[in-house]
C-alpha cells in the first residue's frame, strides 16, 4: 500500500518571532537593554584594561614563541608545537584583538596603541575596508536582505527568500573553499567585486582599493611564505608549510565561528522596508533574532573572540568583549520574559546546522524548513498572554 | 635591517614587540620610571623619573607631558621640569589639586617603580641666551616650579625672586630657596599679608622697573601683573578664560575618525572629543603649545581665552587649538 506523507498544515504568512510584542513592550525591552549598556559603560575600568593588555601580551608571546620554534621546524616536535602556537596566536590576533579593537571596543582607554583608528591586523583585508563593510554595513543592516551583504557574502544562498539560481548548486563546494581561504574571501568581498561586475562601482574607484589590498596580501605573504622560511635555513620548507597551516587553521576556525553567528536555523532575516522608522527597541530585536550564540568554556569564548556571544555583540558591538559573558544571563533573561528566542548551542551542533542549510538551499525552495516562521495565530496569542503575565518589570 | 625587522613583524612594528617585552624599551611610546619620590609639602611631591629611551634635553622652564592610566583610561597632564638640563634624572613637582583625577594620584599614589608615559619637553617660558642681566621672578603657589628649574640652572647671583604662598609651610622648595646663595629671596605669606599686587611688588623690589620680569602663578596674579607691566613674561597653568563668551555648544564631527561628540557651551573640543573615545593630539591643554590643532572644515568655534569667534565660512580650513576652543554650533574638524 502506498502511503503518502501527511499533508503539511497550510503555511500562513510569515510571522516574526517578535510578532506578539506590542509597541510599548518593544520600547520597554529597548529601555532594559539601554540600561545594560549604560551599566557596562559606567563600570569600564582598570580590570578591563588589564584584560586586553594580557591578551595582547599572550598573543605576541605565542606568535613569536611559535615562530622561534619553527626556525627548527625540521624536527617534528618543534613543527607541531610551533604550528599550534602560531595557529592560536593568529586566531587570537584576528578575533579577540583585531575584530574587537577595530570595532572600537577599547577606544575608551584612549591608548593610541589600542585604538580602532590606529590598529592594524594580520589579515589580508586592510583594516580600513573591513571597518566600513563590517562595522557599518553589516552591523547596521544586520540580516536585512538586499542591504546586509554578509548574508551569503554575495556568493551563496543562505536564506530561501534569496532567489535560487542554478549556480547555487555548487555552493557546498564554494563554502568549503571559502572556509579554507577565508581571509582572502573577506578581502575580495570588501573590494566588492560583485558591485564592479554590476557596474555599481567603477574601475577607477576599485583600482586604488585593489592595489591597497594587494600590498597587504604581499606583506603577509612575504612574512609567512618568504622571510620566516628563509630565516629557518634547512627548515625552510617545513616552516613554509607550518605558516600555511596556521593561516588555514585560522581561516577554517574563523569561518566556522562567523557562519555560526548568523546562519544556523532559527536566525531570522528581514525585509528592507523594516528599516523605515525602526525604533531602538526594534533594532535590538532585529539584532537578537538575526544572531546565534555558541556555548562552551571560557577558553572557547576567548578563541572565538567572544563572538560566541554573537547576540550580545550585535546588541552592543562596541562594548568590551570580556563583558559579553557577564551580560549574557541578563540578555537571556530579557528574551525569556519577552517570549523571544535566544538561539544558542555548542559549536559542532550549530556548525552542522549551517552546513545542512547551505546544502539544502543549494537546491530550489527550502521555504518550509528555513523560511520565516509561520507561527499560527494561536502561538502568537499564547506568547502575548505569557509576556503579559510576566511580572512587573515590563508592565511599565 | 630595520626594513627586515619591520617586514618580519608586520602589521606591528619591531618597537611594539620591544614595548611588549618591556614598556621602557619603546621609542614610539616613550615611558619613564618613577625612581624615587620626595614629599615637599603636604600636597606636593617631587617625582624623579628615568626615561626608558633617550630623552631630548630640555631647556630650564619647559614642561613635560606625563601620561598616567587611571581606571583604565590614559590621561595626560603637563608639569614643569624642576631638574637641570642634563641631570641624570628628570624631576617634576606635582601639587595635588583637590578633586584632581590625575594630580592626586601622581602626588600621593605613585610609588617608586611606577611607569608613566612621557612626552617630549616643550614650552616657551625659557630664558633667552644670553641670560638677561637683571632678573625678577614673581611666583605664587606651584608657579615656583618652572622658576625652580631656572634657578637651579643659572647663577642666581643678583636675581630677585618674590614668592607668595599661604604660609611658610606651603612653600614648595622652601628650605632650598631660603638657603640659595646669591639669590635675593622675598617670601610673602598671603594668609597674613594678603595677596601679591603690582603695587606691593614695586614696594618689595625698588629697582623693579630696571628688571626683566618673569611671572608664574594663579590667573589672578598673572592678570594683574600683565595689566600693570605689559612686557612681563608669564606662564599659565590653567587656560585664561574670558567670562560670558563661551560657545553655544554643539556636535563635533571628526572627519578622519568619524567620531561624533556633543560638547556643552564651555567644554573645549578636546575634552568633549576625548570623552567620546577619540584619540586627539594634545599637549599643554591650555592653549600654549599648538600640539592639539585641527583644521576647522565646517561650523564655528569660540576661543575660550579671547572670546573670538572663528567661523569656517570666513576662514575655511583654519587650524584651531582644540584645547581652548568650544563649538559654537555643529562643527567638523579634520582630525
Amino acid at each position: 500500500m502506498l502511503r503518502r506523507a501527511p499533508a503539511r498544515p497550510a503555511a500562513g504568512p510569515p510571522v516574526s518571532a517578535a510578532a506578539h510584542l506590542t509597541p510599548a513592550q518593544v520600547d520597554a525591552l529597548g529601555a532594559e537593554l539601554d540600561a545594560i549598556r549604560a551599566e557596562v559603560e559606567a563600570s569600564r575600568g582598570e580590570r578591563d584594561a588589564r584584560y586586553i593588555h594580557a591578551v595582547i601580551r599572550t598573543q605576541r608571546g605565542l606568535e613569536f614563541g611559535g615562530r622561534a620554534l619553527l626556525l627548527f621546524s625540521k624536527f617534528p616536535p618543534a613543527w607541531i608545537a610551533g604550528t599550534a602556537a602560531l595557529s592560536v596566536a593568529k586566531i587570537l590576533e584576528n578575533m579577540e584583538l583585531g575584530h574587537n579593537i577595530l570595532h572600537g571596543q577599547w577606544d575608551w582607554m584612549r591608548d593610541p596603541k589600542i585604538h580602532s583608528t590606529t590598529w592594524d591586523w594580520d589579515h589580508v583585508d586592510p583594516a580600513e575596508f573591513w571597518k566600513r563593510s563590517h562595522n557599518f554595513e553589516h552591523h547596521t543592516f544586520t540580516n536585512v536582505r538586499g542591504k546586509d551583504r554578509d548574508l551569503g557574502y554575495t556568493i551563496m544562498r543562505i536564506t530561501p527568500e534569496q532567489e535560487w539560481k542554478p549556480a547555487d548548486l555548487i555552493q557546498p563546494l564554494t563554502n568549503l573553499g571559502l572556509s579554507l581561504i577565508f581571509e582572502y574571501g573577506i578581502a575580495m568581498y570588501d573590494v566588492e567585486t560583485d558591485k564592479i561586475r554590476s557596474g555599481e562601482k567603477t574601475w577607477a574607484e576599485a583600482k586604488p582599493q585593489i592595489a591597497t589590498t594587494l600590498r597587504k596580501i604581499g606583506k603577509q605573504a612575504a612574512k609567512d611564505y618568504v622571510l620566516f622560511p628563509l630565516l629557518s635555513g634547512p627548515s625552510a620548507v617545513s616552516t613554509l608549510v607550518a605558516n600555511l597551516t596556521a593561516n588555514t587553521v585560522r581561516n577554517v576556525w574563523s569561518h566556522a565561528v562567523i557562519f555560526c553567528g548568523h546562519f544556523p536555523d532559527g536566525t531570522e532575516t528581514f525585509d528592507e522596508d523594516r528599516l523605515e522608522g525602526e525604533t531602538q527597541g526594534e533594532w535590538y530585536i532585529r539584532q537578537m533574532l538575526g544572531s546565534a550564540n555558541l556555548t562552551g568554556s571560557k577558553a572557547m569564548h576567548i578563541m572565538t573572540g567572544n563572538l560566541s556571544h554573537q547576540i550580545e555583540h550585535h546588541l552592543f558591538p562596541d562594548l568590551p568583549s570580556n563583558r559579553y559573558a557577564e551580560i549574557a544571563p541578563k540578555v537571556r533573561d530579557i528574551c525569556r520574559r519577552y517570549g523571544l528566542p535566544y538561539n544558542a548551542g555548542p559549536l559542532p551542533t550549530q556548525y552542522a546546522k549551517v552546513w545542512k542549510k547551505i546544502i539544502r538551499l543549494a537546491f530550489p525552495g527550502g521555504h518550509e524548513r528555513y523560511g520565516a516562521p509561520t507561527a499560527p495565530r494561536a502561538t502568537v496569542a499564547r506568547l502575548r498572554d505569557r509576556v503579559r503575565k510576566t511580572p512587573a518589570r515590563i508592565a511599565a | 635591517m630595520g626594513g627586515l625587522a619591520r617586514a618580519l613583524t608586520t602589521p606591528l612594528f619591531p618597537d611594539d614587540i620591544l614595548g611588549t617585552v618591556n614598556p621602557m624599551w619603546s621609542r614610539r611610546t616613550p615611558q619613564a620610571r618613577v625612581v624615587r619620590t620626595v614629599r615637599e609639602t603636604a600636597d606636593t611631591t617631587t617625582l624623579y623619573l628615568r626615561p626608558g629611551t633617550p630623552f631630548a634635553e630640555h631647556r630650564a622652564g619647559q614642561y613635560v607631558g606625563l601620561g598616567l592610566r587611571v581606571d583604565g583610561v590614559l590621561h595626560w597632564r603637563t608639569y614643569s621640569l624642576t631638574s637641570r638640563p642634563g641631570d641624570p634624572l628628570l624631576a617634576v613637582a606635582v601639587t595635588a589639586v583637590p578633586g584632581g583625577l590625575v594630580s592626586e594620584r601622581l602626588a600621593h599614589g605613585t610609588p617608586a617603580g611606577t611607569v608613566l608615559r612621557i612626552a617630549p619637553a616643550a614650552g616657551e617660558f625659557v630664558l633667552p641666551e644670553p641670560t638677561p642681566e637683571k632678573l625678577l621672578f614673581v611666583t605664587a603657589g606651584s608657579g615656583i616650579t618652572p622658576v625652580m628649574g631656572m634657578l637651579r640652572t643659572l647663577d642666581p647671583a643678583g636675581v630677585v625672586l618674590v614668592h607668595s604662598d599661604r604660609t611658610a609651610d606651603d612653600v614648595v622648595f622652601g628650605p632650598e630657596l631660603r638657603a640659595m646663595r646669591g639669590l635675593q629671596y622675598v617670601e610673602h605669606h598671603s594668609a597674613t599679608r594678603g595677596r601679591l599686587t603690582p603695587a606691593l611688588l614695586d614696594e618689595l623690589v625698588p629697582d623693579r622697573a630696571a628688571r626683566t620680569t618673569w611671572a608664574c602663578g594663579p590667573a589672578g596674579l598673572l592678570d594683574a601683573v600683565t595689566e600693570a607691566w605689559p612686557d612681563v613674561r608669564v606662564e599659565r597653568f590653567a587656560p585664561k578664560r574670558v567670562a560670558h563668551t563661551a560657545g553655544t555648544g554643539g556636535r563635533i564631527t571628526l572627519a578622519t575618525s568619524g567620531i561624533v561628540a556633543d560638547a556643552a557651551p564651555d567644554t573645549p573640543v578636546l575634552t568633549a572629543a576625548e570623552a567620546a573615545g577619540a584619540l586627539m593630539p594634545s599637549g599643554c591643554r591650555m592653549g600654549i603649545c599648538h600640539t592639539c590643532v585641527g583644521k576647522l572644515q565646517a561650523g564655528a568655534v569660540r576661543d575660550l581665552q579671547t572670546g573670538e569667534l572663528i567661523d569656517s565660512a570666513d576662514q575655511p580650513g583654519r587650524p584651531v587649538r582644540t584645547c581652548v576652543n568650544a563649538p559654537a554650533g555643529d562643527i567638523t574638524l579634520a582630525l
